[in-house]
């Protein structure tokens, strides 16, 4: 309910109306911001903003690909897919019963799967009988499961905005409701965090290949940007794909998304957001009651791979019918280096609006690119990432010219100062993008929850403006030089090469072998 | 923290190219109409559900000027930030059909060149270094020009704005960059499945050459000259077909004596004239585009949807939510949950403000599994002409639709804009107030009644575009298929390749 008076407001003249705003700073928000770790180690973090009578959640899962299990790659978003499956209450018309028959499904899966992974003396035979009974024993669980019981009832009490997504560091869950139902939520979020059911898990595995299928495989630029990743790395996760790798997805089952669960949903690792019209006072204990029940788990081992430095230029060349593209990435170190707020200032510089450095030069004055941006912390900012660059060559112009120009960027960045005006425009800009988002519940919990889990205290959303307004010219000539060497450098491109001649009637020609997932997958 | 995504913007399209994240949209849902399901304890049922607190949000106000020009203002103080919009009645369904993407190129270029007195490399400048804003964009119904600046900074990007509109300074760079643009999208749009797929289906059910689906080509780019940007911006710029919309820190009085003073002494013009544009539905039949570099067939089914003006709008909504409308919908249960065929699958029965939306199924499947993901999609439109929706059904759709409503004006901005598109079409503005009382009132029998008058499966066009290879059984199971010819046309004067 919006609070301000419109009685008043009208009474007063605009210059009262000026100091009646609220104040949008570190010292408003701690007043109403309350952060509570719970016993089990689960942090709660209620921010009251009761412009209307409605809440946002995030919940973020301290756990991402980067920790999928080797051999398993997709794993984390695998089980964020089954995050809406329900729970031992949720989706189930007898759970006891639904359990022995999920244990059987994955006692037939094993079976099969260790026939199908042999690598001399696979029985035909014997495999299609074995698949045979892992297909019944799924129909058989399926029978206990009413589908998409936990969404519905979301949508149900007015949900919008339903969804999830997996990144390296991170597996986040948000939607907005309207605030009556927060209890209904706290219910079904410690619902699922805490009493997940791996039920139909193997038909959403189907419906995750398709979603690789869209994401990368059928895709120019995903299959390029996979490749980037999977060249630049050698050692860290974050050069395995995300979704998975196809034959890995075709192979994963129940039994490790659920011990994936059980290692990283422990309630030590998740941060949960809530902002809108909520009062802490009367919120904070029906948030306890759900979530302090959770039991609490060991936080998962801080992982140990450290990306070797890259000593030797790499690249990728793929040559197809589609149209060119360039991107290259340089390596840089994780989100707590004393030089985050430099390489924020690079990609500001280099990127922000039509003042940008690369848009004035490959778009606006030499016109070889339709677009061209550089940004940060890609494809994850936990672990060392990469600073990206890219540019889209206009037609007629090839990858090779964009490497060039964007060089000669990079090189200018190194060999001069960055002017008085770009600096300025980066901390003005930087200040004036923090404020705007500060009136979104969405974004604001989304915020609040990255930031207590990234430096355990959620005000380094505020403070971090003072490391901005720090950077001088000299940084960033300091960390350009540091990083961007040829050395360090990892780029992808596009060729276009005109098709082959198809014969004249493509439909007249034999149909070639049609793989099927499970028959591609090797072992891990 | 900067995110690491990659935006690729040609042409006005946006791709996003998610590269850290998946999102797990269309998570699936609908339970079967199921009565011999006995659910276990339900113990959410019991939870309460308090009355939601009393809530009227401010509406703008309304302010019209004796030249015709309308002003809406909202005051909303949480942020020190002004916004404002000037929606400029005309757009690309206007254009020439000799000369499609002037309003794009127009859109680009009267902001990048600037003004009469300040260029527009100089007012990139001036702006960006108060993190102000001030873009013009072109559209289909309308042109606009958006600012957003820190309320300090107002009077001066204001009249920054006020000298883009009344002076605008076309130039002959500018608009050669935005035709290398809107060419680095056509030379790109046949590089991805689903970008072919929705624009050949756009073009078969309003007709190739209809105002809401033809494409720029070389040779209409090539034809806009910046005489045909000056015109046009001559001929929409008239206060009786503008309308203005101001949110922020700000005193509505005074405000109103600024704008007042800004707009006052515009004259009065002729507007502009949309002609009657003929609709006709598609035949049915299945139209084919072959991709080899792909392993996933992108499938659209389309027809004609409605005018939201339609007295049967309420009751198509209500069907929508029980035929697409999310995780609970019987498509996303069907081709996703139960048959595990796709993962972006969806639809709706489309209605616009004043012309027919488009009523559409789209999913995403596997090469081999197109004919069968096709045959569930069309199974299900079918069904909502035989299967009308169950009470559990029905109550579920209305309960989406009715405990979501508060999100239609949760905030300032959403409650400013909501007005903004009423005003613009001619709309009642308590048009969603109505709206709410009309899906209250929509009964199972309203729904198999609309479903029986507008879904008309014979009317339905089938595209795929897809890896004809790999696509097993053939696509012609579904029925005789036409190739599409997606061929670019090349640059006037260029041999074809």
């Amino acid at each position: 309910m919006r609070v301000r008076g419109v009685t008043a407001a009208m009474l007063l003249l605009g210059i009262a109306l000026c100091c009646a705003a609220k104040a949008q700073d570190l010292a408003s928000f701690e007043k109403r911001t309350t952060v509570k770790v719970l016993p089990n180690g689960l942090t709660l973090i209620i921010c009251e903003r009761p412009e209307a009578p409605v809440f946002s959640f995030f919940t973020l899962v301290d756990a991402g690909s980067a920790d999928d299990p080797q051999g398993d790659s997709g794993l984390a978003h695998m089980f964020e897919h089954m995050a809406f499956k329900g729970s031992t209450e949720i989706g189930t018309t007898n759970y006891p019963a639904e359990k022995v028959a999920l244990a059987k499904v994955e006692a037939a899966y094993a079976a099969y799967d260790a026939e199908f992974r042999k690598r001399v003396g696979q029985d035909p035979a014997k495999l299609e009988r074995l698949r045979k009974i892992f297909n019944d024993a799924q129909a058989v669980a399926e029978k206990y499961v009413i589908p998409n019981q936990f969404s519905e009832i979301a949508e149900q009490n007015g949900a919008v905005g339903i969804n999830a997504s997996t990144g390296e560091d991170s597996t986040q869950y948000f939607w907005s409701m309207p605030s009556n139902r927060l209890q209904l939520w706290a219910y079904l979020e410690s619902q699922r965090i805490g009493h997940p059911v791996e039920r139909e898990f193997y038909k959403e595995r189907d419906v995750v290949q398709e979603e690789r299928r869209m994401r990368i495989d059928s895709s120019p630029t995903g299959r390029m940007v996979e490749q980037l990743l999977a060249t630049a790395y050698v050692a860290h996760p974050y050069g395995r794909s995300g979704v998975g790798w196809e034959s890995e997805i075709s192979q994963v089952t129940a039994t490790e998304a659920e011990a994936f669960h059980k290692k990283y949903y422990v309630p030590s690792n998740i941060v949960i957001a809530v902002v809108g019209d909520v009062k802490a006072a009367t919120a904070m204990p029906i948030l306890e009651r759900y979530f302090a029940p959770i039991p609490a788990g060991p936080k998962p081992e801080p992982m140990t791979t450290i990306e070797p430095p890259q000593f030797a230029e790499k690249s990728v060349v793929i040559r197809e019918a589609t149209q060119p593209f360039y991107i290259e990435g340089y390596h840089r170190p994780d989100y707590r280096d004393p030089d985050d707020a430099v390489y924020d200032a690079i990609t500001d510089i280099f990127s922000n609006g039509r003042t940008a450095r690369l848009y004035r030069s490959l778009v606006r004055d030499q016109r070889i690119a339709a677009e061209a941006e550089g940004f940060s912390g890609f494809p994850g900012e936990k672990y060392p990432g990469l600073f990206a660059v890219y540019a889209v060559p206009l037609p007629g112009h090839s990858p090779e010219e964009m490497r060039t120009a964007i060089h000669k960027e990079l090189d200018r960045l190194k060999n001069e100062d960055v002017t008085d005006e770009e600096l300025a425009r980066f901390k003005t800009r930087a200040r004036a993008d923090l404020l705007r988002g500060l009136a979104d519940n969405e974004g604001l919990a989304h915020q609040l929850a990255e930031y207590q889990t990234r430096y355990g205290d959620w005000r380094e959303l505020f403070r971090q403006l003072d490391r901005i307004n720090a950077v001088t010219k000299a940084d960033v000539r300091r960390v350009a030089n540091k990083i961007f060497i040829a050395s360090n450098r990892t780029s992808a491109q596009i060729d276009f090469t005109p098709p082959q001649q198809k014969s004249p009637e493509p439909s007249k020609l034999p149909t070639p072998r049609t793989p099927t997932p499970a028959q591609t997958g090797g072992a891990k | 923290m900067m995110k690491g995504y990659l935006m690729m913007r040609f042409a006005g399209a946006v791709l996003t190219v998610l590269l850290t994240t998946m999102s797990g949209s269309a998570q699936t849902a609908t339970a079967p109409a199921s009565t011999s399901r006995t659910a276990t304890a339900q113990p959410w049922t019991k939870i309460p559900i308090p009355p939601l607190h009393a809530f009227k949000p401010e509406q703008p106000k309304r302010i019209e000027l004796a030249n015709g020009l309308v002003i809406f203002l909202q005051e909303d103080h949480e942020l020190p930030f002004i916004n404002g919009t000037i929606l400029i009645r005309g757009g690309s369904r206007d254009e020439p059909a000799n000369k499609i993407g002037l309003v794009s190129l127009y859109g680009q270029t009267w902001r990048t060149s600037g003004t009469t007195t300040v260029d527009g490399d100089k007012l990139d400048n001036e702006l960006e270094n108060k993190a102000a804003n001030l873009e013009t964009s072109g559209g289909t119904a309308t042109t606009s020009v958006n600012w957003s600046s820190l309320k300090d900074d107002f009077d001066t990007v204001f009249t920054a704005t006020m000298d883009l509109l009344l002076h605008p300074n076309f130039k002959a760079d500018k608009l050669l960059l935005a035709k290398r643009q809107i060419e680095t999208g056509i030379a790109r749009r046949n590089d991805d499945a689903s970008e072919i797929a929705n624009r050949e289906a756009i073009k078969l059910v309003y007709g190739a050459t209809n105002p809401y689906a033809r494409q720029p080509e070389y040779a209409t780019v090539d034809a806009v000259t910046l005489a045909d940007l000056k015109a046009w911006h001559d001929k929409t710029v008239v206060p009786n077909g503008m309308i203005v919309a101001v949110s922020g820190d700000f005193n509505s009085a005074a405000m109103e004596a600024k704008l007042r003073t800004a707009f006052g002494s515009m004259k009065r013009g002729t507007l502009i004239s949309t002609p009657d544009i003929d609709f006709t539905a598609p035949e049915h039949a299945v139209y084919f585009a072959d991709k080899n570099d792909v392993d996933q067939s992108n499938v659209v089914i389309v027809g004609l949807g409605t005018k939201r003006s339609n007295p049967d709008y309420y009751a198509l909504s209500v069907m929508n939510e029980v035929f697409s409308g999310g995780f609970g919908s019987r498509v996303v249960q069907d081709v996703r949950t139960k048959l595990g065929l796709a993962y972006d699958v969806g639809g709706s029965f489309g209605a616009s403000y004043d012309h027919p939306g488009i009523f559409y199924v789209i999913a995403g499947t596997k090469s081999v599994s197109t004919v069968a993901a096709t045959q569930a999609m069309l199974a299900e439109v079918e069904k909502l002409k035989t299967e009308p929706p169950t009470p559990n059904e029905l109550r579920k759709a209305k309960d989406q639709v009715l405990n979501s409503f508060v999100f239609h004006y949760d905030s300032p901005e959403k409650t400013l804009n909501e007005q903004v598109i009423l005003a613009f079409y001619g709309y009642p503005p308590d048009f969603l107030d109505k709206y709410k009382t009309g899906i209250e009132k929509v009964t199972s029998a309203d729904v198999a009644r609309v479903a029986n008058k507008y879904v008309d499966p014979s009317k339905l066009a089938i595209v795929v575009v897809g890896n004809e290879a790999q696509i097993t059984p053939k696509l012609d199971t579904l029925g005789k298929v036409t190739d599409l010819d997606i061929t670019i046309p090349p640059p006037p004067g260029h041999p074809t390749k």
